[in-house]
């Protein structure tokens, strides 16, 4: 029996530990850009504060994953459940590619294409929803597209402290010294991690200001 | 009775009390006084570094004054509404001004949107200053980077008319273009002054384009106000600066043309 046969004998739960692992990155992407943009945005415009926030982001993204899920265990509420420690965890680490582009991405929008939209009367919001968020929307974009393929190799991890996920065979099969069982896991996780670098580029392609 | 208060001058619709501005230490200008006149053209000449953009930016507030007032319709920069103040002044900056992910459209109904003009008559003006300034209706669909030079800075130009502001503010605008393009550009906008009347302060280098399109210059060096004339007096003027500078640039000429000749 070959990896493919094993996959297709465990159809249905190759398909549910796919669906749980795309729910860890999903919601944890989706808080990382959630709190990323916004603290990204900030930092562009109070650039006294970019150098501790980045520091900050980077310093989390040294963390070994394991390491980090051992410290985040003793949490009260997050430490009770496995999905919640695992997608703190997940958001944490997708936060520094986020930050870092929207904060890179703002800055680059030409000072004189900003200075004129505020010279006409502009204010700071319509400045930044009009001018300066499309501007860096590509930039900010590529820095989502790199978050969301670290979080589907990093997700693999949270089985460990199981929170499910591709993981789990990917585990097992380390255990079990069993290389199928590991490419059963490992081989749909290429394939998401794939296919979101794709679909993001896409939608930067689509979304780039002309 | 009334009383006409003796400071306000009741044409002056952009003054200078005093004004100094510092940035980090250096002194960008100092004792500036200086008024401008309702519909006049006021060009600010002088070399790079001498304070000119800052002038201007001191008027619609993107710059706050370190001493002194700046007053625009009789009310100081800095107690009005910044919001309301560059509205109301149209803004016109070389080349790079206009935003690229807008279509010429977008770009030059900008102020009536943010102002909440009705979508038929955003189009309505749009259409009418597209002709103001010689434009082509079907470059309305068009993006900055597939415009010439030229039509760029007569978007540009649309855009600061759109509201139909009293006064508007131009910094070099037709400084990046070729020498032809940019005397159909002073030829248009000269005509385009004498029909709508608004009040120009226009900063430039070229001493050509000043007397060209100025109803008066003023001649700035090294932070200060040195001259402020009408444009065939300041060809005539004694005044060390305004001297030096007709000479630089009829020796450059002269200069010029003895080269082809010897």
């Amino acid at each position: 029996m070959n990896v493919f046969q094993f996959i297709q004998q465990n159809q249905s739960q190759v398909l549910e530990l796919t669906l749980e692992h795309l729910w860890l990155v999903g919601i944890s992407t989706l808080l990382a850009a959630l709190i990323g943009i916004p603290l990204g945005v900030a930092i562009a415009q109070r650039d006294a504060f970019s150098k501790p926030v980045l520091a900050g982001a980077n310093i989390i993204q040294t963390i070994p994953s394991l390491a980090l899920f051992g410290f985040l265990l003793p949490l009260p509420w997050l430490g009770t459940s496995a999905d919640r420690l695992a997608i703190l965890a997940l958001t944490l680490y997708a936060l520094l590619p986020i930050i870092r582009n929207t904060y890179t991405g703002i800055r680059g929008v030409d000072p004189a294409v900003v200075e004129a939209g505020r010279g006409m009367g502009l204010t700071d919001s319509q400045l930044l929803f009009q001018v300066q968020l499309p501007l860096a929307l590509s930039v900010i974009l590529s820095g989502v597209r790199t978050a969301l393929v670290i979080a589907v190799g990093l997700a693999t991890i949270a089985a460990a402290i199981g929170a499910g996920g591709l993981g789990e065979f990917i585990f097992r099969g380390l255990a079990m010294v069993d290389n199928r069982v590991i490419l059963a896991g490992a081989i749909p996780a290429a394939i998401l991690a794939l296919l979101a670098d794709f679909g993001v580029g896409w939608l930067e392609k689509r979304l780039r200001p002309r | 009775m009334l009383t006409v208060m003796p400071e306000l001058d009741s044409t002056a619709v952009i003054e200078f009390r005093d004004v100094s501005y510092c940035v980090a230490g250096t002194q960008v200008l100092s004792g500036f006084n200086l008024q401008v006149q309702r519909g006049e053209t006021l060009v600010l000449l002088g070399r790079s570094g001498s304070g000119k953009t800052s002038t201007l930016k001191l008027i619609n507030h993107l710059l706050v004054p370190t001493g002194g007032q700046v007053c625009v319709k009789g009310v100081s920069t800095t107690e009005s509404d910044v919001i309301h103040l560059r509205r109301s002044i149209g803004y016109v900056i070389q080349d790079v001004g206009l935003f690229p992910h807008f279509t010429v459209e977008r770009n030059i109904g900008l102020v009536p949107r943010i102002e909440g003009w009705a979508v038929e008559r955003i189009r309505a003006r749009v259409d009418e200053l597209m002709q103001l300034v010689g434009l082509a209706p079907e470059l309305l669909s068009r993006y900055p980077h597939q415009l010439s030079g030229g039509q760029r800075q007569r978007v540009g130009v649309a855009r600061a008319l759109a509201a139909d502001p009293e006064i508007l503010l131009m910094d070099e605008p037709f400084g990046a273009l070729d020498p032809l393009t940019r005397d159909d550009l002073q030829r248009e906008f000269s005509s385009l002054q004498k029909r709508l009347c608004k009040t120009v302060v226009f900063v430039t280098h070229d001493l050509r384009e000043a007397v060209r399109l100025g109803s008066r210059i003023a001649l700035m060096e090294a932070a200060k106000l040195v001259a402020v004339l009408p444009p065939d007096e300041f060809l005539r003027s004694n005044d060390p600066w305004a001297a030096a500078y007709v000479r630089a640039f009829g020796e450059g000429l002269e200069a010029a043309r003895n080269r082809g000749t010897s």
